[in-house]
């Protein structure tokens, strides 16, 4: 613990400082941004201040936890899940029970491929391992949720006219929204698509950046790269079409009518049972 | 029907049929009843509930009291999607499905996996005035043609009852007329029962047999229609 803590010292004021350097182009940056008009001052504070007050305290949970069980790094991987199952759910406030359908989508995106990551060894089921590329899947699942939950409520609010069509034709509610799950699906897989096509083109991720730094072959870095955008692009296309389908499923009621509406007061929509 | 023996069976029966959201009461304890055959205009100001009444009727909306029987059958004992089909609905916009016109008019068998046969599908487009707009991209008509296809692709579902939603109040003149006529020939010479939502009093005059008037969502009247309309 005192050799820790020592280690820590030393790391944590060369990386305050490091830290400051990053903030005061930040708000270069906001001061940039003002001089258009554009006031983000407040935002990007909270922002800076919570993002570095999270991470740090991220790091300690991570330092003291560093030698701990699977079952602890399963725990925090399930916080990081709800966590971001909240975060989520805030993009669907017309759909009943949001939060729990943001954490089906976002648990199942994210334990298949976290599942087949420790089957095949492609990470250790060491904390230090675990919970960082767990986390990079998480928040990728979140993202893909939260675009699948959006682009379908849009779509849906907006062409409420041609599905009551359909319905009125007797069709059956899936059909009448197979469009916009096939487009809420796609634009939730589309950042990750991108990502994966400008993998070392555009950018080299931080996983592989960090492999080469602490001496790793590059070859097997970039290769370990790949698997982890990869299985971001599984877990996001998993998330995705959960949310999406399970956000059709609450859509209509069991009368085949369509209670998902616009926020604002509607006088043809029909009360959630 | 208040007061009168029915001639005909009953295609239509609304029983007490109530709908409110959110403490707003939208339809307030309707029983009428539709013989067969029978053209039922509903009237009424606007926001009276006209449309609201009638989007119980294929159930579209759900009641919160009373209910609709269909041929003496409480219509929730039926699937939701055979109901439709059998109490078809052609809505105040023509809201087309991206594709071509044949495909518009065939999306309602398609969704029992039946094939609308290209002459059948000739032969509705025919009878709405629009012979050879097959192929043509639904999303390119105007108006008053996507109210024809709209007609067209609800009689491909062969409904035994028609549900009009001011089919005409969303085109212009000419085209309201147009559409008006050809509503008309066509209820007349298949015999189908129908109930029409319209604002225009001249409009339920010439189509339908009685009419009801609602207001605040009550029905406030209902009966032949130049007696209803007598005053007007």
């Amino acid at each position: 613990m005192i050799e820790f803590l020592a280690t820590l010292d030393r790391n944590v004021a060369v990386g305050m400082a490091q830290a400051a350097a990053a903030i005061a182009l930040c708000l270069g940056v906001v001061v940039l941004c003002r001089w258009f008009a554009v006031h983000v001052e407040r935002e990007t504070a909270v922002s800076l201040a919570r993002g570095l007050v999270q991470m740090v305290a991220v790091g300690l949970v991570l330092a003291l936890l560093l030698h701990g069980s699977l079952l602890i790094g399963a725990l925090i991987l399930l916080a990081m899940t709800f966590a971001a199952a909240v975060t989520a759910s805030r993009r669907a406030p017309e759909i009943k029970k949001p939060l729990i359908l943001s954490f089906y989508a976002i648990t199942a995106g994210s334990s298949v491929v976290i599942a087949v990551l420790l089957a095949t060894r492609t990470v250790t089921s060491e904390i230090v391992v675990l919970v960082p590329v767990g986390s990079m899947i998480i928040a990728n699942a979140m993202n893909a949720c939260a675009q699948a939950m959006e682009r379908f409520r849009a779509d849906i609010t907006a062409h409420v006219g041609l599905i009551e069509t359909g319905l009125a034709l007797g069709a059956d509610p899936a059909a009448t929204v197979a469009p916009y799950v096939q487009s809420a699906v796609y634009a939730s897989l589309l950042p990750r698509l991108d990502m994966l096509k400008s993998l070392g083109f555009v950018w080299i991720p931080g996983v592989m950046a960090g492999m080469l730094v602490s001496g790793a072959s590059p070859v097997y870095a970039g290769i370990f790269q790949f698997i982890v955008v990869a299985m971001i692009l599984a877990a996001s296309g998993i998330a995705g079409l959960v949310a999406t389908l399970l956000m059709r499923a609450r859509a209509f009621s069991s009368a085949a009518q369509l209670t998902l509406r616009a926020a604002e007061p509607d006088k043809f929509a029909t009360p959630q049972p | 029907m208040k007061g009168e023996q029915p001639t005909q069976p009953i295609a239509l029966e609304t029983a007490h049929l109530s709908r409110a959201v959110v403490g707003k009461v939208l339809t307030d304890d309707i029983n009428i009843q539709v013989q067969v055959g029978e053209v039922v205009a509903v009237v009424g100001p606007s926001g009276s509930g006209k449309s609201s009444f009638l989007r119980l009727l294929n159930r579209l909306d759900e009641p919160t009291g009373g209910t609709v029987r269909l041929n003496g059958e409480d219509y929730r004992k039926l699937a939701p999607q055979e109901l439709r089909r059998r109490v078809s609905m052609v809505m105040q916009t023509a809201y087309l499905f991206p594709g071509t016109v044949a495909e518009n008019v065939a999306y309602g068998p398609r969704q029992r996996r039946q094939r609308l046969l290209a002459e059948q599908t000739d032969a509705l487009l025919q009878r709405v005035g629009l012979s050879g707009y097959q192929e043509r991209n639904a999303n390119n008509l105007s108006g008053g043609e996507a109210q024809r296809v709209s007609i067209a692709r609800t009689l491909a579902n062969a409904p035994e009852i028609l549900l009009l939603d001011e089919p005409t109040s969303a085109l212009d003149e000419d085209s309201a007329r147009g559409v008006e006529d050809l509503v008309l020939e066509i209820i007349r010479e298949r015999r189908m029962t129908c109930v029409i939502v319209t604002h225009n009093n001249a409009q339920a005059r010439r189509i339908a047999h009685r009419t009801m008037i609602i207001q605040d969502g009550k029905l406030v009247a209902i009966g032949p229609t130049n007696e209803v309309l007598r005053d007007d």
